[in-house]
């Protein structure tokens, strides 16, 4: 799988150009890294260094330190699982082996066309109507096996 | 005439459809004739009902619910704007008993108000507080926080009005006000709803905090996962400013206070205090030893108050009605009210708001009404994943600080998540070993490597392995991280294991077994 596709450099220069005087800048940054370009490619880390002045061991340290921020790209949709405690209580388990099924991929995986990634959230704040599952950015409570199929189904373009 | 219909805005309801339910709306309006006025109200907590759909009369707002997209027309076609009737009609909102039965004095607004709407705020008593505040000594401010009992609704229950009284003691150039709202605690989303639902009352508590202890500068730290939060806050700090609540010369009384949010980015340690300062400052977001008190050197190394949502939003209320008013709910050392959050396998799941004092019994059943399966409860884990899972034994605990923490449990945030008979205890115990080693920051030894041991052990019990030498392994391994870690994360994981060990033994064999390991 190739870990790099092409982004626009420019656009994350004037990112980091934009916010490196704000203090504790590292994280906004990355954040708005990712909304354009999808992830954090790792040829950007040293130009990030040098805007904040701090070694790159410590950009890559932040980098991998939290679970939203991703060094790789990733499917077209990115769908998430919550699989916290409220969630296991309404059925969740079942549901992510049958995501994990009907999509042909395990958690942090892609799917063969790049349609989908699965993922494992802990908790999207839906706990009284669980299951809770986001597709991109928009949520879904009380999510059945049916359910899910036709959210699928509709991103696939099948009505 | 023109009619007023509301449908929620606030992120459950807009994942059980609320946006193409209000859509519908409008289109059905419009090709009737009928002329409506449509607000995005926040939710009343009602999941179960989301999306709730309310018209306005004369005799006050009238609810039906679950109203989904296809189901619009018939409300249309019975009338529903005009007194008809409807299978799903509820009556009036507020007197629907789980609503009617709550002593909602701090989410008085929420699913009342249009979030966003300064107007809708000011006209539902917001900012009185705030106006009270500016006429008073910062040391009066303190005072009434310290007088009114609130204690931090984030788990560790420490009076608020002591934190804010060291740090206006403090003498620096720059103070903080940082607003943990990094809710990562599966079965809670009391913060989440203030945030969507009411975030001028957030907003105001926190000037009222840094008019307090001095501080001109605050932080909302808030979990990625809260999208819907981060964008109501921004607009609601947008006009705040624009209206002369923050910024600069708020009123006209020469004192400043700026609030920006910050986005957090998954990691669940960031909800320990020192470990989401370090996060705000663009590090890693890892445990920092105490002392120094972040009171004393936080924020940039500068004195911080760092509070909850929960508790700073209870202040424009304690300012407004009196220290006197608040503290005449709860009972013993637990003032006040405290917002519930009924989740997990419970047929009415939603926000309950009441003093101190409720029993988890009346929670569960009273509001939750028992299980959704129809299966018992056997289990309810209380205050997140760091939480202990109480048994039916336990649930005539009244909520308190005190009284929960003799039952070796915690009120922690005051979510709790029910488990229906099907529930596997030594499952749910390996799960919190294994939460904790997948969000340790990996600071300290207990935490980093105890709960990976602890997965490990968890495994070899529930492979039947030498379970006697295993569960006395356990126990000396919860004893180490409890008393061994630096923050909460370490030495509370061991409370839902243990919890689960000692009140569901038969989970992790036969009784006889116990026995000898004991």
């Amino acid at each position: 799988m190739n870990t790099q596709t092409p982004f626009d450099l420019a656009a994350v220069e004037a990112i980091i150009a934009q916010r490196k005087a704000t203090p504790g800048a590292l994280l906004p940054i990355l954040h708005d890294i990712q909304g354009v370009v999808g992830y954090i490619p790792p040829s950007i880390v040293p130009a990030i260094a040098e805007g904040l002045n701090i070694s790159r061991a410590e950009v890559h340290g932040v980098i991998t330190y939290y679970h939203f921020f991703r060094q790789h790209p990733v499917g077209e949709h990115v769908v998430q699982i919550c699989r916290a405690e409220a969630c296991q209580a309404r059925g969740c388990e079942s549901l992510a082996d049958h995501a994990k099924e009907l999509l042909g991929c395990d958690f942090h995986g892609t799917t063969d066309d790049n349609k989908f990634t699965l993922q494992t959230v802990y908790c999207l704040g839906q706990c009284a109507s669980g299951p809770a599952i986001q597709i991109d950015d928009d949520l879904y409570a009380r999510v059945s096996k049916e359910k899910f199929n036709s959210l699928i189904q509709a991103k696939r373009g099948v009505q | 005439m023109t009619v007023t219909i509301f449908v929620p805005r606030d992120s459950t309801a807009l994942a059980l459809g609320a946006n193409e339910t209000a859509a519908a709306i409008e289109r059905e309006a419009k090709a009737r004739g009928i002329d409506i006025k449509l607000v995005r109200n926040g939710s009343r907590g009602m999941f179960w009902l989301e999306p709730l759909v309310e018209v306005a009369t004369d005799a006050g707002r009238i609810g039906f619910g679950p109203i989904e997209e296809h189901e619009v027309a018939g409300l249309f076609d019975a009338g529903f704007t005009t007194g008809g009737s409807h299978p799903k009609a509820l009556g009036l909102t507020e007197e629907i008993p789980y609503l009617k039965k709550q002593e909602r004095l701090q989410f008085v607004r929420v699913g009342i108000t249009d979030p966003v709407s300064l107007e809708d705020y000011l006209a539902h008593d917001g900012y009185v507080g705030l106006k009270k505040a500016i006429a008073m000594e910062p040391a009066a401010i303190v005072q009434e926080v310290t007088d009114s009992g609130l204690r931090g609704r984030g788990g560790a229950a420490f009076p608020t009005g002591i934190k804010w009284k060291t740090v206006l003691g403090a003498e620096a150039a720059q103070k903080y006000i940082a607003c943990n709202a990094d809710e990562g605690d599966s079965g809670t989303f009391s913060d989440r709803m203030v945030m969507e639902d009411d975030p001028f009352m957030l907003i105001e508590g926190m000037t009222i905090a840094g008019l307090a202890v001095k501080a001109t500068e605050g932080y909302i730290y808030v979990r990625s996962e809260y999208p819907h939060s981060i964008a109501n806050l921004n607009e609601a700090i947008v006009a705040a400013n624009a209206a002369g609540y923050l910024g600069e010369n708020i009123l006209g009384s020469g004192r400043t206070f700026n609030l920006q949010v910050r986005k957090a980015a998954g990691a669940y340690v960031c909800g320990e205090e020192t470990a989401m300062l370090e996060s705000i400052e663009g590090k890693r977001g890892m445990v920092r030893a105490k002392p120094p008190l972040p009171a004393l050197q936080g924020l940039f190394g500068q004195p911080t108050v760092i509070n909850n949502v929960i508790s700073l939003s209870a202040v424009p209320l304690i300012l407004s009605r009196g220290a006197e008013f608040y503290k005449n709910y709860g009972m013993g050392r637990s003032r006040g009210t405290l917002p519930m959050q009924l989740a997990g396998n419970l047929k009415y799941g939603g926000l309950v708001e009441k003093a101190f004092g409720v029993t988890l019994r009346e929670l569960l059943y009273d509001f939750g009404g028992g299980s959704e399966s129809g299966r018992p409860i056997r289990a309810v884990q209380v205050g997140g994943p760091l939480g202990a899972y109480m048994p039916e034994s336990l649930f005539d605990t009244p909520f308190d600080y005190e009284a929960f923490a003799a039952v070796a449990s915690t009120v922690g945030h005051g979510g709790l998540v029910a488990f229906d008979d099907t529930v596997d205890m030594a499952k749910q115990a390996r799960y919190a070993m294994h939460f904790c080693a997948e969000e340790s920051c990996g600071k300290c030894t207990p935490c980093r490597i105890g709960s990976t041991r602890g997965v490990e052990v968890m495994d070899k019990i529930i492979a039947n392995q030498n379970r006697p030498q295993q569960i006395h392994l356990l126990r000396d391994l919860c004893d180490v991280m409890v008393t061994g870690s630096l923050c909460a994360m370490g030495n509370m994981t061991p409370f839902p294991v243990l919890s689960a060990l000692n009140h569901f033994p038969e989970d992790f064999g036969d009784q006889k077994t116990l026995a000898n390991a004991a």
